[in-house]
């Protein structure tokens, strides 16, 4: 992040200092003027305070709480009655951990992160790199293309839900027709799809390929505008150089371009993980986490409204924000400069 | 030789991605803008009409109604779906977030822009850690207060929690804005006698008007196209829903037609996509900003 360079706060609070010595927080007489960076110093604080409180309430508090309940035994009918430090226990957790569903839904959800992660930035440098150089209606297909992006996610979730029904949808209907399918494909209710080719039998899990590729489709916009907005701040010169030694479009985007959007490509692909991994309402959305796509942040929510049990609820929740922060971890332990420099 | 080859394989490149290059944009162009084709197309015409001819991708002039529309717009009480009144729930919770969102943000996006005080980065990295925390973190313990101090259906309560999703956000945004303001003009300011304070309100607030705008349209979009929170908190109540909540919940009646469902979509997308359309350049800036820095 760049910040003010190091000598400019002192030497506008000096200068404000000698001119203006009704200034903001003029010393009382008798003390030493305060100097200029404890002033900085104090303005500072005092601005950020008010933020500070309101992300202290509505963030880092509710945060605490989650793990205070993840060690207590909480049904929601309890809770009124209930201290803020009554029984503890890891209970929530065993339970979390022996369930039978958890680490599958735990590489579910990796899989589903993972691809969609991977999916949505790689077509966002794709459509960065093709809509690079300028063209007619270039403008107004750049402001379509985000259109996934910015539509609200339950309206775009049935758009697809329906587009890809067996008995009403356009999908199936085309594929008929221009396929042959001879049985409709229920994308979303499939766990695992049957495929021959070539002699050879492959079991596709469907469900979750089609929430992958959902995902894909909303947020590569996110992707393609940064992708594309550092592209331009690519001086045309190194380009021109690379040319001139006479190198292949793909070579110069090897050595020359690639590069250069590295950083910004590694912020994104973390940006994009964590999001991901805790996408709760798009598959909740689409498939309700049913046919194998039975992704963590669905779990939380199940243990939350079915079984109004906060205690598990909260266990979970702690233990996918773990798991998270492991995985970040490893990815800054071996990317981490990257990201830093962008960051 | 090799020269030669080089020279043939840069020339077939060039050609190939030439026309590579179109077929990815056609191809981005069909992948984006049909789903909402498809979306206003199915509104528009009777369920019949649909079950009929599931494959048809336009819509022939004894076919076209609008009257999925009423029946998603009218209110309850006429039999209809009362989205009206979601709409201006929706509207209602969208506008308070952005209004609060921004109060809180900007006195930290300016602190932490632009005076180094103890603990500053702390606090700067705080910022973004909790931009980090998953939503169903949050859920848990926010589900629990709400329901004990009985802001579990409001619309206030709602608000509030958005407040939480886009505060770190918004700080990010504007920050990366304000550092682009050159110091020099608060020092001018200074020299005028101004205080920091008012500094911040004459000076640098009129002059970060773009990314207040593109901040406030951003929290606005998420307010407005929020799903899970309106879900835990307002599905007992369906005076409180929002439109999302609305049409999630439409989907789940019995024997209400795909085509009203669309009606419905097309609703709740509309006010976000005119918005966004009108300060396209300032949204995709605003997030942005920074990104092409190296």
């Amino acid at each position: 992040m760049p910040t003010a360079p190091a000598g400019a706060p002192q030497r506008r609070d000096t200068s404000r200092r000698s001119t203006d010595p009704s200034g903001d927080r003029s010393p009382a007489p008798g003390r030493r003027p305060l100097t200029a960076s404890r002033r900085a110093n104090r303005a500072g604080l005092a601005f950020v305070s008010p933020t500070f409180l309101v992300v202290l309430v509505v963030v880092v508090l509710p945060i605490a709480w989650t793990v205070l309940l993840a060690f207590q035994k909480a049904r929601l009918v309890d809770i009124q009655g209930m201290g803020l430090f009554g029984n503890w226990s890891l209970d929530n957790f065993s339970q979390v951990f022996d369930s039978a569903g958890f680490w599958s839904s735990l590489g579910t959800t990796l899989l589903y992160t993972a691809g969609a992660t991977l999916g949505s930035v790689v077509l966002g440098l794709v459509a960065a790199l093709a809509l690079r150089k300028p063209f007619r209606g270039r403008g107004l297909l750049r402001a379509a293309m985000l259109l996934p992006y910015v539509a609200p996610v339950v309206a775009v979730a049935f758009v697809w839900e329906v587009a890809l029904s067996p008995q009403y949808g356009v999908v199936n209907d085309w594929g008929r027709r221009l396929f042959g399918w001879d049985d409709p494909i229920a994308f979303l209710s499939t766990r695992q799809y049957e495929v021959d080719l070539l002699g050879l039998h492959f079991d596709i899990p469907l469900a979750l390929l089609t929430v992958i590729v959902f995902e894909c489709w909303r947020y590569f916009p996110f992707a393609f505008l940064f992708i594309l907005a550092r592209l331009q701040a690519v001086p045309d010169t190194l380009e021109e150089a690379a040319l001139v030694d006479g190198a292949t479009p793909t070579q110069r985007f090897r050595h020359v371009l690639l590069p250069q959007l590295m950083p910004v490509i590694a912020l994104l692909c973390v940006l994009r993980f964590i999001m991901t991994f805790n996408k709760f309402d798009d598959v909740y959305l689409l498939t309700g986490g049913g046919a194998g796509t039975d992704v963590a942040a669905v779990r939380v929510y199940d243990f939350l409204t079915a079984r109004y049990d906060v205690g598990a609820a909260a266990a979970q929740a702690l233990v996918l924000a773990l798991s998270l922060m492991i995985l970040l971890g490893f990815y800054f332990k071996f990317f981490g400069n990257k990201v830093q420099e962008e960051a | 030789m090799s020269g030669k080859t080089a020279l043939s394989r840069a020339r077939f490149e060039e050609r190939f991605f030439g026309v590579a290059r179109w077929i990815v944009i056609a191809f981005l162009a069909v992948i984006t803008l049909l789903p909402f084709y498809y979306m206003v197309l199915l509104s528009l015409k009777p369920i019949d009409a649909l079950l009929l001819d599931p494959g048809s991708l336009w819509i022939s002039a004894k076919d076209f109604t609008l009257s999925t529309y009423r029946d998603v717009l009218r209110s309850t009480d006429d039999g209809g779906q009362g989205f009206l009144r979601f709409l201006l729930n929706s509207a209602l919770v969208s506008l308070g977030t952005v209004v609060l969102t921004l109060v809180a943000a900007v006195p930290g996006a300016y602190a932490v822009s632009r005076l180094k005080f103890f603990g500053h980065r702390q606090v700067s990295a705080l910022f973004l850690a909790v931009y980090l925390f998953p939503a169903t973190l949050l859920a848990v313990p926010l589900f629990v207060i709400f329901a004990k101090i009985g802001l579990s259906s409001s619309l206030v309560g709602l608000a509030i929690v958005y407040v939480a999703q886009t505060v770190p956000v918004s700080i990010y945004m504007l920050k990366n804005y304000l550092v682009t303001i050159p110091a020099s003009i608060e020092e001018a300011a200074a020299l005028d006698g101004c205080s920091r304070l008012q500094t911040v309100r004459k000076v640098i607030l009129p002059l970060a008007l773009p990314s207040l705008m593109a901040t406030g349209l951003y929290v606005f979009m998420i307010a407005w196209n929020e799903f899970l929170f309106a879900l835990l908190f307002l599905a007992a109540d369906p005076g409180q829903w929002t439109v999302s909540l609305g049409l999630a919940q439409l989907s789940n009646g019995i024997e209400v037609p795909k085509t009203v469902l669309m009606a419905g979509s097309v609703v709740l997308t509309i006010p976000v996509v005119l918005l966004f359309f009108a300060a396209e350049r300032l949204l995709t800036e605003g997030l942005t900003s920074g990104a092409d820095k190296s």
